[in-house]
Parts: structure tokens; sequence; C-alpha cells
């Protein structure tokens, strides 16, 4: 399918979707209590199929953090990108999608790990990187590390 | 069965032990935590993280052309080619068509890298299976590659060799000669591997059936490179959406449909053959041309994202990068392979024995600062 294509099927299911496409990309944007089913519709339905998920990148926007999934269809050979954009920048909870594709749980553990995302769901999330100990979420724009060699520089 | 023997029941019989992150087999500093009966393994949990610089964070304060050296200490065995990830994404950016010297250049040494380091992981997975021998076999022919990386770019294992917009430098006068008697030599001494190993019967009774990932698992866990193309997941990033001049040569995507731990060594070392394939076919025609093209000295790229995906060594290399127009990134995603193959091992871990464990983690090929970053 064409990104237009895409973005059609897409709308007319989840109305409440924002839409932008950059650099051939299809990018979505949806709330934390609507990822769960946009994307299990991605993945199920037959003229979608994205079923390999090969990518999910936590991100901080600054206004808010949050998750990007990156898609692709094995067998129709089209890809999108969805984000998920909680609203509360000092706790985002996100529903987990274990259940759809096994292998985000370690994707998720590390983002839970540098972002601080909780993932509702998830079997067992876990700091993946640092010390299980280890205070604040270090990929956050407002962590401060009093030992960054790079500051120091 | 232990019951009967020892009086204690089964339930009592579990305990857990710390594979690694010392252990030989893990070939780096990764942690399994395995939960054993007796000898069988019912359920394992990775522990990541010894080796975590920060990478990603790093990235957020470099600009681009410094964004390149830390890709080398990724995935060390595939360095050249998740440099070549980054000026890829630089390039498409900023709009720039690199000369077809660069490009020639650029897919010979990432399938030189590639086997090199499949060499490697043959030497090190028949070391694993506890033959010696090829161990010795394999670091020799990977001397002839490492030399041909020395003469040119100056570096051995971390190359550092490609730049946004080309490469450091041109390459050495002899670079062809070299390569054409690497690959006369190799020719040789490939079917040695074979011998030794893949046609041993120890080997196929210790690896047929071991730890078999199903293709609907594979694209569930997003294995790729060659563990997934074991289980005919045809997840080759060259054929499906080429970059440099993987559009200009001829070779073949391998793909097994038994999934197991002696389908994914056969698919890298058939690979082994299609690479030397990709490199005669390019060697003797590289064109004229600039190995760098005109680019301005501070890099910025255009407000957005990218994302750029190349195969590496282990399955698919990404780059993902989030410019708010600075001269260095916003946010640098790399998605390393060995994460998501690393993802698979408590699924096929379970009632097989620990030293089948070994046989699984040698054939997934597991990298583990790819995995940490």
């Amino acid at each position: 399918m064409t990104n237009e294509q895409l973005k059609e099927t897409i709308e007319k299911k989840f109305d409440k979707a924002t839409f932008d496409e950059f650099k051939g990309m299809l990018n979505v944007t949806v709330k934390p209590e609507d990822i769960h089913q946009l994307l299990d519709y991605l993945k199920n339905e037959n003229g979608l199929k994205f079923d390999f998920l090969f990518s999910l990148t936590g991100v901080d926007w600054s206004d808010s953090i949050g998750i990007i999934y990156h898609l692709e269809s094995v067998e129709l050979k089209h890809v999108i990108a969805v984000k998920c954009k909680p609203e509360s920048r000092e706790n985002p909870i996100i529903p987990s999608v274990t259940d759809l594709w096994a292998g985000a749980e370690m994707h998720e553990d590390e983002a839970y790990d540098l972002f601080g995302i909780n993932f509702t769901n998830h079997p067992n999330l876990r700091r993946l990187m640092m010390d299980e100990h280890w205070n604040g979420h270090p990929m956050r724009k407002d962590y401060v590390d009093k030992i960054n060699i790079i500051d120091l520089g | 069965m232990i019951e009967a023997i020892t009086g204690i029941k089964d339930s009592e019989q579990e305990y857990f032990i710390n594979m690694g992150p010392q252990h030989p087999s893990t070939h780096g500093v990764l942690r399994l935590v395995v939960n054993l009966e007796g000898e069988i393994v019912k359920s394992l949990v990775p522990h990541c993280g010894y080796i975590h610089r920060g990478i990603e964070k790093m990235c957020e304060k470099d600009t681009y052309q410094q964004v390149i050296h830390l890709t080398d200490r990724l995935d060390y065995l595939s360095a050249h080619i998740n440099n070549e990830a980054v000026c890829l994404l630089v390039e498409n950016a900023l709009e720039v068509e690199v000369s077809d010297r660069i490009k020639y250049i650029r897919t010979i040494m990432a399938e030189l890298n590639r086997i090199a380091s499949h060499q490697l992981w043959w030497a090190a997975f028949g070391m694993d299976m506890g033959a010696l021998t090829t161990f010795f076999y394999g670091l020799r022919d990977r001397e002839y590659i490492l030399n041909i990386f020395e003469q040119t770019t100056g570096g051995r294992l971390l190359q550092s060799y490609n730049r946004p917009g080309g490469l450091m430098n041109d390459i050495h006068p002899d670079f062809v000669k070299k390569i054409k008697e690497f690959i006369v030599h190799f020719r040789k001494k490939l079917p040695e591997y074979d011998e030794l190993l893949t046609g041993n019967v120890i080997f196929h009774n210790r690896t047929r059936n071991i730890g078999t990932l199903t293709r609907e698992n594979a694209i569930n866990y997003g294995v790729t490179g060659p563990s997934g193309r074991a289980s005919n997941f045809a997840c080759d990033v060259r054929k499906k959406y080429p970059y440099s001049a993987y559009d200009k040569v001829d070779f073949k995507e391998i793909l097994f449909t038994e999934g197991d731990s002696l389908a994914r060594y056969q698919v890298r070392v058939a690979e082994m053959w299609e690479s030397m394939k990709i490199l005669e076919q390019l060697v003797d025609g590289i064109p004229e041309g600039p190995f760098m093209m005109k680019m301005k000295p501070v890099i910025k790229l255009p407000v957005g994202e990218y994302y750029q995906r190349v195969e590496a060594a282990r399955g698919e290399f990404g780059v993902y990068v989030i410019s708010t127009g600075e001269k260095n990134p916003y946010r640098v995603k790399f998605r390393s392979p060995g994460l998501a193959n690393l993802s698979t091992l408590n699924h096929l871990s379970p009632n097989v024995k620990i030293a089948d464990l070994v046989a699984i983690m040698g054939s997934l090929d597991l990298v583990i600062p790819d995995i940490d970053r």
C-alpha cells in the first residue's frame, strides 16, 4: 500500500490519530489509550499485516516522553512509524505490546530503564542496562549526571 | 528420575546458576541466570548492561562526524557496516549523491567485513563445540582481511573509514591485488571448513534440531540476519532496500527452512561464498572518481526524523536520528540486531541441556557491546 492508502485506511478506524509524512515514512501519532488497539489493528488487519516490529525507540520530546514503533510488513513490504505521546512527562504510562510482538519485551525494558516509561501488562518490567538500584533515567533530557565525562571537556 | 535416585522431590531439584558474565561461551560480558533442573534448562533471564557505555547518550553531544567513531564500538565485528549506516543516513538527509567509486569501495569493504566476521564466528563456534582447531583456521584466514583493512584504513578491527560524503582516504595501490589474492586463497580454504565441521557427525549431533526457531517466531521476535534467514525469513536489507552498490551485483539470498542451530551455521558458511562472489564482481571494476564529495565542514541535518537500515553481519542494523537542525543530533537510536536475537534465547532454551544452550548461543552469534550499546 502507498502512504496515502495507509493513511486513509487508518483514518477510517482511528479518527483521533494525526498524520505526517517525512522522507517517505508515514508517521501516525496517537494517545496511549488508542495505541494498543491501533497496533493490534495494524498487525492483524488483512490489507495491512505489519508483522515485523523492527525498532522500538524511546524518545524525550522535552514536552513529553514517548515511544516510536517502526513497523514493516514482510509480505506487503510497506513501512510505517507509530508514535505514542502520553500526557504526563513525569510518569508516562503506555500499554505493553509484548502480547503482539514477543520481541518487544527487552526493548520495552530498555525504554523503561533509560526513559522511565512504565508499561502496563508487561510480564517482567526491569532495568536492562543500568543497575537495578540506579536513580533516575539517564536518557531523559533533564537527567543530571555529576560525573559526565562529555561535559567535563 | 533424579527423585528416584536422591529421594528429593523434583520440585525441590530446581536451582539457579549464573552463566557469565565471565563465561567463555558468552563471548563477552553477558550474564544469564539459568534455572536448571539437573542438567536441563527450565528457563533463563539474560542480564545485560555490563558493557553499557551510553553510546546513544554520547551521540547527543557529538557532531555527525564524531558519531561514526562510536558506531565502530557497537558491533565491533561489523564496524565498517555500522559506519556506513550513519554515513548513508547523513547523505540521504542532505541529499548528497556520492560517486560510484565510493559506493564500490564501501560495498567491497562491507563484504570483506562480513567475511571476517563470519570467519571469527566460525572459529569461535567450533571452539564452543569443543573443536579447537577451527579457532586457528578461522583466525589464520581472517588475518588476510585484517591486513587489507590495515593497509588502506590504518585500522584492523575498527576502521572508521567511512565519512559522511565519502571515505577517509583513497584505497591503497595494492588494494585490488590483495583482495584477488585473498579470494584465491580463501576459495581453497573454505572447503577445509566444510571438511572439518560442516560434514562432521559429532557436530551434526550437537546442532541438528537444537534450538529450532520457526519462521513465524523469527518475525515475531524480530530475528534478522543469518539467524532469521535460517528460519526462512527473507530479511536481507541488501535485497529489500539496496544501498551503495548492492543493486549492481548479482548474489543470492541464502535461505534455509530448518531454523535449527545447524541451519544457522549453514547460512553463514554459504554467505561467505556469496560475499566472495560479490567481491569478484566489484573488485575489477572500481570506477574512477573522487573518494570524498564536497561537504560543508559543519554538518547540520534539516529538521526531521531519519531512519537508515543496513545489513550488518549479524542482522539488520538501523540508525534512527531526530534532528532539530543543530550540529549534533537530538536523539540517536541504534537498532542493534543482537538485542532482538538475544530476546529469543529464553524462547529457544527451555528443555535443552546446558551444553546445547552453548550451541544455541553460539549459533545466534551474539556480540555483547552491540546489545548493551
